[in-house]
């Protein structure tokens, strides 16, 4: 017998970058160190409407956790952000610059694949969470609005711990218009 | 062709209150002369990675300049970072590349390319300036104006290599030495003691 696999998401509600962008202002945030990718294109449109924060655009993601331990050591409050398959290539400066030093960071990494089914055809997606079990990095997964009461936890727990904390965003952000970005 | 001895001390005499980031032999030389061990951290644990945090410190606290005294593999396995530095544009950061040619701290193997132009790849990247000294005179008559000039600024030097027949000292003890490092030097530049113990080191 032959089986199908539906890989249609069963996520429900929407994710609005605005509503991410005003949590990080809330949460004092200085710096996002970040390379977009396809999920997170709309954050990326927020952030930039955001003059609070500095967007910090890495060549490739491997810079991000080294640059973000920089601004913390400088006194900053940065964030990073990248995508599963860039967090895979930055296994080492997480290990060194983060775990290594105890570096309190939040971590947004896109969740590329997620389904909440299990069962994905995308690599990505299913190394994820093995790989931060792997690290001992704790995380929450986002996948809408209904979810971020968890954003300011991770905060609290990256703080406690004095260790890299991951918030897995399991869903496209939101296209929001100009109007709603604060444009014309 | 300057030695890493040299090279170190005439940075360290321009120095005045900048953070020192430094990673592989570069770390053992600037240690012997370095008079403030709490603006320095030497980047053990975390391959390549100096020319990055050395940019985040640079973009934390834009009133003190930066020093990043890197190596040629080391920028080779982080080359990215020239673009992501030139992009960002700190007029505060320096960037050193200590160019040998070879893998000192593994025993003297040769890089993928000898014939890789540092300063000439920082200035196709965007930096505000590059430079190329291969003697000790020259870097040291020139360092005052380039150290008074708006960065990021990359300083290639080409240095005689001195290939570690035993491998490197920086495995466990710098590896534990770093978390110190960085929690002294975010005292230094913020005033507060409040970070507290954590990874596998404190």
């Amino acid at each position: 017998m032959q089986h199908k696999a539906t890989v249609t998401s069963l996520i429900n509600g929407v994710l609005h970058p605005k509503n991410v962008v005003a949590q990080l202002v809330e949460l004092g945030v200085s710096h996002y160190v970040t390379l977009p990718d396809s999920e997170t294109a709309h954050m990326y449109k927020a952030l930039m409407a955001e003059p609070s924060i500095t967007l910090v655009p890495v060549s490739r993601e491997g810079e991000a956790i080294p640059v973000a331990a920089g601004l913390f050591v400088a006194g900053q409050n940065p964030v990073v952000s990248i995508q599963n398959a860039g967090l895979y290539e930055a296994g080492d400066a997480l290990r060194g610059l983060a775990l290594g030093i105890g570096l309190p960071l939040v971590m947004f990494i896109g969740y590329r694949g997620h389904n909440r089914m299990g069962d994905t055809p995308d690599t990505a997606a299913k190394y994820l969470e093995p790989f931060l079990h792997m690290w001992r990095v704790d995380y929450f997964v986002v996948e809408s609005d209904d979810d971020l009461d968890r954003v300011p936890v991770a905060f609290e727990r990256a703080a406690k711990t004095n260790q890299p904390f991951a918030v897995a965003i399991g869903t496209e952000y939101a296209k929001e218009s100009s109007e709603e970005l604060g444009g014309e | 062709m300057i030695t890493y001895a040299d090279a170190c001390r005439v940075l360290n005499e321009s120095r005045g209150d900048a953070v020192a980031v430094t990673t592989m032999t570069q770390t053992k030389y600037w240690n012997q002369v370095s008079q403030e061990p709490d603006l320095d951290i030497g980047i053990a644990n975390g391959m390549s990675k100096a020319s990055s945090v050395a940019l985040g410190i640079a973009l934390g606290d834009s009133e003190r300049s930066v020093f990043c005294l890197d190596a040629d593999g080391s920028l080779l396995m982080n080359f990215g970072a020239l673009a992501t530095i030139a992009g960002m544009a700190p007029k505060n950061l320096y960037h050193f590349v200590f160019n040998n040619g070879i893998y000192s701290v593994t025993g003297g193997q040769p890089l993928p390319s000898p014939n890789v132009e540092y300063a000439k790849a920082a200035e196709a990247c965007g930096y505000a300036a590059a430079f190329k000294f291969d003697d000790i005179e020259s870097l040291d008559s020139a360092l005052p104006e380039i150290l008074s000039s708006a960065g990021p600024i990359l300083i290639e030097i080409i240095i005689k290599g001195e290939p570690q027949a035993e491998g490197v000292d920086q495995t466990w003890e710098s590896n534990a030495q770093m978390p110190l490092q960085l929690r002294a030097l975010r005292k230094r530049l913020t005033g507060n003691d409040d970070w507290g113990p954590g990874g596998p080191f404190i």
